[in-house]
Parts: structure tokens; C-alpha cells; sequence
């Protein structure tokens, strides 16, 4: 019995940890944020080189085999960070991608993705972005696409778009190469400029059948949503130091307002709900391969649960930087607009309150 | 990590049921009057079995390691490597079989661990065993009326004359006082050293001439805790913990193992398991309470933040077996779980509709009023061993670096 991370999961945190802070500083964020992409090649290629794109990829694709819990200490640092780019979008293409059926696609696409070469991305929600299954309406026919996806991480800058749609048999993937007749994807100006998003549309595109069924869908969205906790658990932390370090250094009336219990007092209570949620995203992320009928249900506890503590955490972090926390020029927006995005994508913390009920079979 | 029920927990488990199984029978359990654990009561270690068949059997537990795991065989306990799975599946399969497990309270979960860490040997040997197995029963003498938080303002003072000390003074909201053998007190020896350093750590028989025990009704209605008073009570020398005078260090280590007892998340699980059973249950306009959707959403909402309290009770086990600094995940849980106590409690109130209207007691109530008792005690739980501030003030300081109050 161990609930603890291993020498090599600290290690890929703090290789992360470094390289963000020395090459991803809120600078270089605001560069990317206000560049046309929203991409920024040069810090995707040095994250490939941690081994951040092969890092769930198996060793004979050229990855380095790890787990879902590897990938969400990922996604915690870079929500620390609020670093900009396609690594959600990515790594759940890549999650989608290597639980599909087929052999040829995994081939041709997944050592480049695990060398960074290729960018991935994972287009399911549809008109209001749930990520069900069982409600797509974009239909393959004849080997082609049609329909459209509300918000797709990246769509325009992807190689690859591994797409959720249905056919006669049911749901499926499919998978779209970039320039296919027919895609089309438009930017859709999203509150988070860290994560860009696009609408797209498939008019008869050429799409390749990669699986058939829900089961890559459901562990994508899985694993999804446990991303997106790790990423809010990691902003919730950054935004809890820095309003400690801000709270030791701030004076009014002659004191640093760490000492006054107002503040000290908020202080605490962002960190009483904060902490113990590490260990609910954790768990979660282990139950993802190693303990299958925890997974779904704890992974839409976890979402919901993070949401709300995000939620919390960022509110009372921009209240006690005063008025400096409401500035463009002050960071803090910037994980204020990751705790939205976290909040919406993939569905609210009720619709997946709503399906653990349901999966609690009361 | 590794959490997996592996065959190695597969057989521990089937070892401890098979132990369950030979050891506490049908008739064991038909001995005596079971200790009633949907009440709050019975979970803080009220009404528990300690008679000659659960002292038996507790000890056969204890030798097998399945209870008190934590202390050390030589002192009584089970002495075994900290693992949460195996805790859990002993929880879970004593509680299957109705069997007497571990003793909550002050007793066993605080002052044995203390003596433990700063006792002498022969106190030790004198007091750990026989409290582990309810023999001897404690209260804790740490509150004085002018002196709750502040503990360095405690005024109870303790002279010696000859081989005793004579106490003087009046100790408050003493749980248990009026039940309890002995009493585990901070007292203090040395007026004319500053705050902290002149008080002491004693032992005292509850029995002792000029101990006066007055008991304090609560708003619950019961009376579990009392005021103390000390009237030239004389005890021996060598009553006291650790040095004279070092008696606050030494109620650092009990602080500590009661922020332990009452951060655990049991009490919030064990209500939350209720109202789930009885939202199935309670139907209002024909339709379950469980099936409606606002119901579901808050009972969802809470068990999310009661999975999270969980799971850092393992974090904060697998950091202790490794000697790490626990840091936040240590500091928070108190203040967390009593949190869920009051959400948890309230969210059950909700659920039992114009139900909640009865009190304890009430036949035709489907909790026997029970809920509404656990709401209440949940202001119990929030201000014993420290107050929600008073846990925000050390959060703040010993977590997140902030300086002493202004």
C-alpha cells in the first residue's frame, strides 16, 4: 500500500516544474496568448523533449508507457504554470487514439506524436459540449464525415483530428487528416487564451473508422476530466502561494496583512478545501488503469469537485490582492480564465454530479 | 502507488474474517446490549462494549494486530506497519461482524499515544494496556474558564509539598468527567515562570479527595461534559508526564493525536452512508428522495469533498510511514472534515423533510431523531481540541508561512 508518488513521478514534476519556470514565464504566456494560434512551436518542441507528448504512448509507438496518473502530474503542472498550448486537446487525441482499435492509424500517427512532430486533437462535444456518446449527431457515411464539433481544442493547428461521431453500428472514431476536403475550422474567441478552442464542420470529409463503440470515447472523456482536475488543482496551488507570498509582503496600516485573521483567516479556508482535493484527483487518476469500476464515476466526482474548489480559490486569491488583482497587467487573470475553461469544458460540475448519481445505481 | 487489492489483501482479508468468525460468534454478540454507532455518541466512543467477553476478545485482536495498530506489543498494541488498506479492511470486516473494535476516545487515541512518546516506563506499563482496553478511562483537564485557546493563560495550579502535589483550581467542558477513572491535565507548577513554561503534564485519579464534578447540560440535552473543580487535592510526585514544567511541550504530542481523532472523516462517512439509506427510503409526492435531482446533485457534492477527506487520510498515512512532512495535508484536516460534519448533517436534515421536526427519541421519526443530534454535535466537534479560527490562525502560521495575528 503506497498513496504516494514515485521517485519518477516527483521527477517528471519537478523537470516540469523547472522548465516552465525558466522558459514559460508569464511574459512568454501573454506573447502566446496574443499571437494569432495561441500556439507557440518552440515550447511545444521543448516539452517533447521531457517526454511530455510520448509520455502515455507505448514503448513499440515511442512513448515512454506511463499511466494516466503520470499524464495528470502533467496537467497539474501546467496548470500551475497557466502554460499556454495544445497539450490537452493533444494528449487526449493521443488517450483516444491508443485505445482505438486500429493497428495502422496507431502506427502511422503515434510515433510522431510521441516525438512531437505531429499535433493531435479530439473532437467530441457537439451542440451544447457534453461529451456523451450516445448523443453525437455527426454521421460517417460512405467513409466520410459530416457534422460539426462546438469547441475542439487546436483544430486548426492539428495534424490529426481524432473525431467521435456515428454511423449505422452506433458510435465510433474516426480520424481526419489536416487539409481533408470539407473540414473547416474557424477560431471561436474563447475567455481562456492560454487554450484556444474552434468550431468545426465536416461537409463529406474523408475520415478512416479507427474504432467502433463508446469504450475509446469513455476513456478518453475519462481521462479528460481528470486532466482538467489536475490542471485546476495546480492553478487553485499557484493561486493559494502566490496570495500567501502576497499576504507576507503587502502592508497597510503598518503590518503585512498576512497578520490580520481577515486575511489569514481566508487564507486557510482556501487551503482546507484545496489540499484535500490532490488526493481525490489522485486517487482517480490511479483507479483510471488500475482500478476499472472506480474509474468513471470517481472521474465525474473529481471534475465537479475541482470546478468547485477552483472556483473558490481563485475568487477569494483576486479579493485579496485588492484592486491589483482586477488589472489585465497582474497575472492573476490568467488563471481565473484556466478555472473557467476547466468549469466548462467537458460538461459542469451538475451534469457530472448527475451521472454519478446515476452510476451510484441508488 | 499501489492501492489495488492484491492477492496479498484478498488473503489478509479472508484471514480476518475467519478470525471474526471463531472469535466473536452469535452468542458473543447476543451477550450484552450492542453499542448503538448510528448515534454520534456511540461513534465518538459512547455506549461501547467493554465487558469480559470484548475484553477477551479485543485482546485476541490486539495479538493477531488487527486493533491499535499503531502502538507499540510491549505497551499493549497490535505494533504494525502503518497501511490503510489493511485499517480499512479491518474497519470494514469488524464492523460486518458487530464485533468490539478499537476504543475511540481520549484514552486510547490520545493520551496512550502521548505516553508512548513522553511517558516514563513505568507509566507506560501502568496506563497504556489497560486504557487500550477500556479499563481505565480518561477525561482531559485543559480548559479553564478564563483559559480555551489560550491554554498558556491556564491558572489550576499545582504546589509541592513533600512527596505530593496539592492542585487548587477548576478545569471546564471536561468531556466524560463524571465517567472517567483518571484525568490527564495541564496544571500549573511554576507561577513565576512565563506563560508556557511554568505549566505541567499530570495524571490524576478521579477519585482523589476534593475532586468536585458538576456536569454541563449541552444543546443536545445530554450531558457529556462537566466543570472540575480541585480542592486541595493531593497527588503523588511522580504523577506528572515528562519534565516538570515541560508540560506544554509534552501536550503538543496530545494535541496532535487529537487533531488526528477528530480530523478523521469516520463520523462524516458514517452519516453520509445513513442519509444515502434513508433518502431510498423517505418518499415525498410518491417519489423517493434519492431520485430527486436537487437531492442528488448535494449528495453527490458532498461525497466528492468526503472521498477527497479519505483519500488524504491515506496520503497522511503513507507520509508518516515514510517520515515526511505532511505539511498542509497534516493542518487541514480538523477543520475539513468537521466542515463536512455540518454539510453532511445539514444535507440529512434536508432529506428528512418535516421529519427533521422530531427529536432524539422520537419512535415515528425514521432516524429516531438521531440526525438531528449530529447536527448539533457538530458544533461539538468544530470547537473541541480548538475552534474553526483558532485552526485557521495555525493553518495560516505553520502552513502557509503567514506571521502571528496583529
Amino acid at each position: 500500500m503506497d498513496f504516494g508518488l514515485t521517485e519518477d513521478q516527483i521527477l517528471l514534476k519537478d523537470s516540469l516544474r523547472r522548465f516552465l519556470d525558466a522558459e514559460c514565464p508569464t511574459t512568454r504566456t501573454r506573447a502566446v496568448m496574443e499571437g494569432a494560434s495561441g500556439h507557440d512551436a518552440d515550447l511545444w518542441r521543448g516539452m517533447a523533449e521531457l517526454g511530455v507528448t510520448g509520455l502515455t504512448i507505448a514503448p513499440e509507438h515511442g512513448g515512454s508507457g506511463m499511466e494516466a496518473l503520470d499524464l495528470a502530474l502533467v496537467a497539474e503542472e501546467m496548470g500551475w504554470a497557466a502554460a499556454p498550448g495544445p497539450f490537452l486537446g493533444n494528449a487526449l487525441a493521443t488517450t483516444a487514439l491508443a485505445a482505438s482499435d486500429d493497428a495502422d492509424a496507431k502506427n502511422r500517427w503515434l510515433p510522431s506524436i510521441a516525438a512531437g512532430d505531429a499535433l493531435a486533437t479530439l473532437a467530441v462535444g457537439e451542440k451544447i459540449g457534453t461529451w456523451d456518446a450516445d448523443q453525437l449527431e455527426t454521421r460517417a457515411e460512405g467513409g466520410c464525415l459530416t457534422g460539426a464539433k462546438s469547441l475542439v481544442p487546436y483544430a486548426g493547428v492539428s495534424d490529426v483530428l481524432i473525431v467521435a461521431a456515428r454511423d449505422a453500428d452506433g458510435p465510433g472514431l474516426w480520424l481526419v487528416e489536416r487539409g481533408a476536403a470539407g473540414l473547416t475550422a474557424t477560431p471561436v474567441k474563447g475567455n481562456d487564451m492560454t487554450r484556444r478552442l474552434d468550431a468545426v464542420r465536416f461537409e463529406r470529409t474523408p475520415a478512416v473508422k479507427i474504432a467502433a463503440g463508446r469504450a475509446a470515447i469513455d476513456r478518453a472523456r475519462d481521462v479528460g476530466l481528470v486532466l482538467l482536475a489536475a490542471d485546476s488543482y495546480g492553478g487553485a496551488n499557484r493561486c493559494l502561494r502566490m496570495t500567501a507570498d502576497y499576504a507576507v509582503t503587502r502592508e497597510q496600516f503598518g503590518q503585512v496583512i498576512g497578520a490580520f485573521q481577515g486575511v489569514k483567516h481566508q487564507l486557510a479556508d482556501m487551503a482546507t478545501d484545496l489540499e484535500p482535493s490532490l488526493s481525490l484527483w489522485w486517487y482517480t487518476a490511479h483507479a483510471l488503469d488500475h482500478m476499472p469500476d472506480k474509474a468513471e464515476r470517481h472521474a465525474a466526482l473529481a471534475k465537479a469537485h475541482l470546478n468547485d474548489v477552483y472556483d473558490m480559490v481563485v475568487r477569494y486569491a483576486i479579493e485579496l490582492h485588492g484592486g491589483i488583482g482586477f488589472t489585465w497587467e497582474f497575472d492573476l487573470h490568467l488563471w481565473f480564465r484556466r478555472a473557467l475553461f476547466n468549469r466548462s469544458f467537458m460538461g459542469t460540475a451538475a451534469y457530472h454530479r448527475k451521472r454519478a448519481a446515476d452510476l451510484a445505481n441508488w | 502507488m499501489n492501492l489495488s487489492y492484491s492477492k496479498e489483501y484478498e488473503e489478509f482479508r479472508r484471514e480476518v474474517r475467519q478470525f471474526l468468525t471463531e472469535n466473536w460468534t452469535d452468542a458473543d454478540r447476543a451477550s450484552a446490549p450492542e453499542a448503538d454507532l448510528q448515534t454520534v455518541r456511540g461513534a465518538m466512543g459512547g455506549g461501547v462494549r467493554t465487558d469480559g467477553p470484548a475484553t477477551e476478545f479485543r485482546k485476541q485482536a490486539i495479538a493477531r494486530g488487527y486493533l491499535y495498530r499503531s502502538i507499540p506489543r510491549q505497551y499493549g498494541g497490535g505494533e504494525q506497519p502503518p497501511d490503510p488498506l489493511k485499517a480499512t479492511i479491518i474497519a470494514e470486516e469488524f464492523k460486518r461482524a458487530k464485533a468490539p473494535f478499537e476504543i475511540m476516545g481520549q484514552g486510547p487515541s490520545m493520551l496512550a499515544p502521548t505516553l508512548v512518546e513522553k511517558g516514563t516506563e513505568d507509566q507506560r506499563r501502568r496506563y497504556v494496556e489497560r486504557t487500550l482496553l477500556g479499563e481505565i478511562t480518561w477525561c482531559q483537564g485543559y480548559s479553564e474558564p478564563g483559559a480555551g485557546s489560550d491554554l498558556a493563560s491556564l491558572r489550576t495550579s499545582a504546589v509541592l509539598d513533600g512527596d505530593e502535589w496539592v492542585i487548587n483550581g477548576q478545569k471546564i467542558w471536561t468531556s466524560n468527567a463524571h465517567e472517567a477513572d483518571m484525568m490527564f491535565a495541564l496544571i500549573r507548577t511554576e507561577p513565576d515562570k512565563p506563560k508556557h513554561d511554568g505549566i505541567t503534564y499530570f495524571l490524576i485519579d478521579m477519585n482523589t479527595a476534593g475532586i468536585d464534578v458538576r456536569p454541563l447540560r449541552q444543546m443536545t440535552g445530554e450531558e457529556d461534559f462537566n466543570e472540575v473543580f480541585f480542592e486541595d487535592v493531593r497527588v503523588p510526585k511522580g504523577s506528572i508526564v515528562g519534565e516538570r514544567g515541560q508540560g506544554w511541550l509534552v501536550s503538543r504530542s496530545t494535541l496532535k493525536h487529537e487533531r488526528a481523532l477528530i480530523g478523521n472523516a469516520s463520523l462524516a462517512r458514517r452519516t453520509f452512508d445513513g442519509l444515502v439509506a434513508m433518502a431510498q427510503i423517505i418518499e415525498v409526492d410518491g417519489r423517493r428522495v434519492i431520485d430527486d435531482p436537487v437531492t442528488r446533485d448535494r449528495i453527490t457534492a458532498v461525497e466528492a469533498d468526503l472521498l477527497a477527506a479519505e483519500y488524504n487520510g491515506f496520503r497522511l498515512l503513507t507520509l508518516g510511514a515514510k517520515n515526511q512532512d505532511a505539511g498542509l495535508a497534516g493542518l487541514v484536516p480538523k477543520l475539513h472534515s468537521t466542515n463536512l460534519v455540518y454539510k453532511v448533517t445539514r444535507l440529512a436534515m434536508d432529506i428528512l423533510n418535516d421529519r427533521g421536526l422530531c427529536a432524539p427519541g422520537e419512535p415515528t421519526a425514521p432516524d429516531m431523531g438521531g440526525f438531528s443530534t449530529a447536527y448539533m454535535w457538530y458544533w461539538g466537534m468544530a470547537l473541541g481540541g480548538g475552534a474553526p479560527n483558532i485552526q485557521r490562525n495555525i493553518i495560516g502560521e505553520r502552513g502557509l508561512g503567514l506571521p502571528r495575528n496583529v
